[in-house]
């Protein structure tokens, strides 16, 4: 066996080849970072600008759209050789319903205020763009175990994105995070309340997509 | 409550879903076809239409079955898929009528219905009619004048993003980054018809 020649170091190919040896390390990567949901493919923002003014809202309504994408996509995956091709966008739209009326009994049993904080939000997970796209597009033509993980660091790119975003509103906007007081947030700093109304967020979330964006095309250079 | 009554606060529930409390600008729902289709001012009235369409007779539908069937089985947790079914049928079944009786119809929004099963902004509403138990009447207020706040937005944020196209934007903000920026900006000038409706 001759060990590779200089040329052949120097070539992108082994890191690629690498990467295609690893499905799960790419998924992973996927879902963080290059196909980040929310900055790449803007997807799944309807439901949740809603619940970023606070940070706890956003932690919860995170953890539950996490929780319902990664067993959607499982589920979706175990099932893709049953399911009929032209009813599956149906099928897919009740498995995640499932995961969501859990989600929502769960919190309206054990944390009532949460679930009536959250309203409506809770329900639409279900048309939230991040499970549909991620069910069609991987966990219909890949084995469980991988689309699990794809379907747990979507929702944990998202997650994370929207955490920042919530950070930033209730910090600058309220002074505050998980409800205490920051010490020179809470005293010294003139508070923008129009972080906290709607259109806070739409200028926090333009804003982080540009900062993203704008990282992002620097290393990837050709990358659409 | 008697008829008249009800009849105004149906329209002042309508305006409010119009312009105080736009579903698009201060709900956000609705937003991913708001920034995939709002490139054309055809093409979003065409959605626009649509969505006011489905949204006034899927609320009403969804009100029938929430009342009348889920509470008194005591079933309400399964709303969300009762509503889901209900409203991809409903837009089902339009498409087919279209298809069948008006080709021309059909050829301007039969396009854009199977885009609004997923637009979060119907079963939004559904949902926060339920929330809100609003009366029969108020609820065809609300479901039209939510259909017609949000068409009112994408209509005009596609006429600004026509204008925007010669502008020279950074390379991280264009696409969703501006629109999503202008939004914010519509979302402020919005905000200036809070107070309008006080004291109702």
């Amino acid at each position: 066996m001759s060990a590779p020649t200089e040329r052949e170091q120097a070539l992108p190919k082994p890191r690629a080849a690498r990467r295609k040896e690893s499905p799960l390390r790419k998924a992973v990567l996927e879902g963080l970072w290059h196909n980040n949901p929310v900055f790449r493919q803007i997807l799944g923002i309807c439901s949740s600008l809603a619940v970023t003014n606070l940070v706890l809202n956003t932690l919860v309504m995170c953890a539950g759209l996490t929780w319902a994408t990664a067993l959607s996509c499982w589920t979706v995956s175990l099932l893709r050789n049953w399911t009929p091709h032209r009813i599956r966008m149906m099928v897919q739209t009740l498995i995640m319903a499932f995961y969501v009326i859990l989600v929502d009994l769960a919190l309206k049993a054990y944390w009532p205020e949460m679930s009536k904080n959250l309203g409506p939000y809770v329900g639409l997970i279900i048309t939230n763009c991040i499970i549909m796209g991620r069910c069609e597009a991987f966990a219909r033509v890949n084995p469980p175990g991988l689309s699990l993980i794809d379907g747990l660091f979507s929702g944990i790119g998202y997650s994370m994105i929207l955490t920042l975003v919530a950070v930033i509103r209730e910090l600058l906007g309220m002074g505050t995070i998980l409800g205490f007081p920051v010490p020179y947030f809470s005293t010294g700093w003139d508070k923008w309340i129009i972080l906290v109304m709607p259109p806070g967020a739409f200028f926090t979330l333009a804003c982080l997509i540009w900062l993203f964006r704008s990282i992002q095309s620097d290393p990837e250079g050709k990358k659409p | 409550m008697n008829v008249t009554a009800e009849l105004w606060q149906a329209l002042v529930v309508c305006f409010a879903a119009i312009f105080t409390g736009n579903i698009l600008l201060t709900t956000f729902l609705g937003m991913c076809s708001f920034l995939a289709v709002s490139r054309e001012v055809k093409a979003s009235v065409g959605l626009g239409l649509a969505v006011v369409f489905v949204m006034t007779f899927t609320t009403l539908l969804n009100w029938v079955a929430y009342w009348y069937v889920l509470v008194p089985l005591k079933l309400e947790f399964y709303r969300f898929i009762l509503f889901i079914i209900i409203i991809a049928t409903f837009v089902q079944f339009v498409e087919m009528v279209l298809e069948r009786y008006s080709p021309v119809l059909y050829q301007n929004l039969g396009i854009f219905l199977p885009l609004i099963t997923v637009n979060c902004a119907i079963l939004g509403a559904c949902l926060f009619m339920v929330i809100r138990s609003y009366t029969f009447l108020v609820t065809v207020g609300y479901g039209f004048g939510s259909g017609v706040g949000w068409m009112l937005a994408i209509v005009a944020m596609s006429g600004i993003r026509q204008k925007m196209s010669v502008a020279r934007i950074p390379k991280g903000l264009q696409g969703p980054g501006i629109t999503l920026i202008l939004a914010g900006l519509m979302a402020l000038a919005f905000l200036g018809f809070t107070g309008v409706l006080q004291g109702k």
